[in-house]
């Protein structure tokens, strides 16, 4: 009697295996290559811009010249969008998961995820062709009666082409996202501790205050930075709605400009250090939206033992 | 001892203090006829009109409860009508985009040839005379549907299987080590890349390996893939993880090798979820405008090859002929054009999501329970 038919077997079965596991292993580590390659060629190519003579920029003043216009613009019209979407989001989120009668309540989320999948290019071309126009009286009336505050200040843009308006547009686009977020961790939300606080003759929304908001914060935190990540790399938007210009603090006149969009009106005729130039601008937004997204998920991660939120 | 409760007509002491059942609905006509008053003073239309019915109706009811049943009550129902108003005010851009797709969209696409032809040769001129003359308009969408179609089926071969394994490294291999928990991590914050610094990427990658400027189907197609991995990494691994582990020990119980339970008894379990997870992706990178701006330029005409010459694809055609119309004094056609692709567009991603909820449900492992 040979002992072998336990311990050892025979050739294909543990090729296969090493194979396997070393294959998907692979592909795991090619992700992590792909990130830190996405950081290393923006550097490479980046670089020329970094190190060139101001002179050589666009604007004859340097690269940091350049983009601090910009990456105001972006923050500009990234904290628009966030200010409209985050209450409008958690309006629906919590109408979803704890108004709208339970049947309903699917069939209502899959309604607002459809917002999630209309293409980032037809957002862009609504907003410019029937939002600026529908919205640019709501802009003369701000400039006549609110003028006085520096972000109202007229003359209105007859156009309605304005950061406020490309504002609006982001803020429809991050909605579902915050909206999806949100709703997973209101359904989280222990069910004894909302019927404890109904059964103490809580009304509906004392509920809500007591037991469901403070459970659901960390995760309102979160998704609110993951659409602010999303607001702040969003391209078609902002490059078709806005007309752009230079930096302005009124909301309503044309003006200001987005990292993202100043790329991709420039980049396909680009030629020399211009391409250098811009993609220097996209390291600068990979490292802001990638410092807002880490942030997003060490939240999570940080409160993954009490919400289950991943 | 035989007494009988006669039903009291009296309201119960429960309910006593509340507005009746019929209060909301008495409150909706009321602010619907005195929204219909304020908007016929100042020039009436549908949007006003609800938007001034529902401020009334809040007030109305919020103000009539504070009146009978307190303000804890009132407060309630302000809450209620916030909420309710969130989830209408999302709706409404969702219509607005739809109906103006359609809208603008329709007379684009029934025009003669514009799913067969490309743009190779439309100059302005033939914009100028369709304008002028009323004679149709000429050009199509062929071009831009074949490279979207090809740079999304290339993103998707290179995506699929990088995505996948991954997934069940971390599922099946990972066991928490902190190489997982790096993937894990760093997949969740690939899932937040701008598109186009996912665009700049793949250029800035295929300048320095095969030379400046190289702008090809297959440079757009790895910068989707860049968007579309993580997409198909998260989704497959939410898939495999509801596995249930008694098939898996099942098949080792039975001397099967891990690989071959991966592939046999793990992976069909959860075929319907990773199919419907790729469709999902595949949804998602196909309306990427930005990345196959920087990465394929815009071509008018046909080209079949990935690997060589510009390509146009359905987001940047729309981008261009919005932008930079063909005849800039007369942009009509143009936007014409722009506005058929765009309902292209979304019926192409519509049909994607549906098909990826047909798939989850016609492929479900039946359960026997």
């Amino acid at each position: 009697m040979t002992t072998t038919s336990l311990t050892t077997s025979r050739g294909a079965g543990r090729a296969g295996d090493k194979v396997f596991s070393a294959a998907t292993l692979a592909a795991g580590c090619l992700i992590l290559a792909v990130l830190f390659g996405v950081a290393l060629f923006l550097v490479i190519q980046a670089f020329p811009a970094l190190v060139a003579s101001p002179d050589k920029i666009q604007g004859g003043e340097g690269f940091f010249a350049y983009i601090w216009p910009i990456v105001i613009g972006t923050l500009i019209a990234a904290v628009i969008a966030l200010v409209i979407a985050t209450p409008v989001a958690i309006g629906v989120a919590l109408f979803i998961s704890h108004f709208a009668p339970r049947r309903l309540a699917s069939g209502l989320g899959y309604v607002i995820d459809l917002l999630a999948a209309i293409p980032s290019v037809v957002y862009g071309a609504w907003g410019a062709a029937f939002l600026a126009k529908e919205i640019s009286p709501a802009y003369n009336w701000l400039a006549n009666n609110l003028g006085w505050l520096p972000i109202f200040q007229g003359p209105a843009s007859a156009t309605g082409k304005t950061i406020l308006t490309a504002g609006i547009v982001l803020s429809v686009m991050i909605l579902p996202i915050i909206t999806s977020l949100t709703r997973e961790i209101f359904l989280q939300t222990p069910k004894l501790h909302e019927e404890a606080a109904l059964a103490l003759g809580a009304t509906r929304w004392e509920m809500i205050k007591m037991a469901v908001l403070p459970f659901g914060r960390p995760g309102i935190v979160s998704a609110v930075m993951l659409g602010l990540g999303r607001a702040l790399g969003e391209t078609m938007a902002v490059a078709l709605v806005l007309s752009s210009g230079a930096l302005t603090a009124s909301l309503i006149q044309s003006g200001n400009q987005t990292i993202a969009a100043e790329i991709a009106l420039n980049f396909p005729e680009a030629g020399g250090l211009k391409v250098n130039t811009l993609i220097a601008a996209g390291l600068v937004l990979f490292v802001i939206t990638l410092g807002v997204n880490m942030i997003a998920r060490w939240v999570i991660t940080r409160h993954k033992e009490f919400s289950g939120a991943n | 001892m035989t007494d009988t409760l006669t039903p009291v007509k009296k309201r119960s002491a429960l309910t006593k203090g509340q507005l009746p059942k019929w209060a909301p609905y008495l409150v909706l006509g009321i602010a619907l006829v005195l929204g219909a008053a304020v908007l016929a003073l100042i020039g009436f239309n549908a949007l006003g009109w609800g938007i001034v019915s529902a401020v009334f109706f809040a007030v109305g009811l919020v103000g009539w409860s504070a009146a009978v049943e307190g303000s804890r009550r009132a407060k309630d129902k302000l809450a209620t009508c916030l909420v309710v108003g969130a989830f209408l005010i999302a709706l409404l851009p969702l219509f607005s985009v739809i109906w103006t797709v359609l809208v603008n969209g329709l007379p684009g696409l029934t025009d003669p040839g514009f799913l067969s032809t490309s743009m190779n040769g439309v100059t302005g001129a033939y914009d100028n005379k369709s304008v002028e003359q009323g004679a149709p308009v000429v050009g199509g969408i062929f071009h831009a549907l074949i490279g979207t179609v090809l740079i999304t089926v290339l993103a998707t071969v290179i995506s699929v299987p990088v995505g996948l394994l991954t997934a069940v490294y971390l599922v099946e291999y990972g066991d928490d080590r902190p190489l997982a928990r790096a993937i894990t991590f760093f997949v969740d914050v690939m899932t937040g890349i701008p598109s186009i610094v996912a665009g700049l990427f793949a250029a800035a990658f295929f300048f320095a390996i095969v030379g400046p400027g190289t702008k090809t189907g297959a440079v757009a197609a790895v910068a989707l893939s860049v968007l579309m991995i993580p997409v198909v990494v998260r989704s497959s691994e939410e898939m495999l993880k509801i596995v249930p582990n008694e098939l898996r020990e099942a098949a080792y119980a039975l001397g099967v090798r891990k690989w071959r339970t991966i592939l046999k008894v793990v992976i069909p379990t959860a075929i319907s979820g990773i199919a419907s997870g790729i469709t999902l992706a595949i949804a998602r990178v196909i309306g990427e405008t930005a990345p196959i701006l920087v990465t394929a330029g815009f071509a008018t005409s046909i080209n079949y090859n990935v690997f060589s010459g510009w390509m146009a694809s359905l987001p940047t055609f729309i981008y261009t002929q919005i932008l930079n119309p063909t005849s800039p004094s007369n942009p009509d056609p143009s936007s014409q054009r722009a506005w058929g692709a765009a309902l292209v567009l979304i019926i192409l991603v519509m049909l994607l999501n549906l098909g990826a909820r047909l798939i989850a449900r016609m492929f479900a492992p039946k359960t026997g329970r």
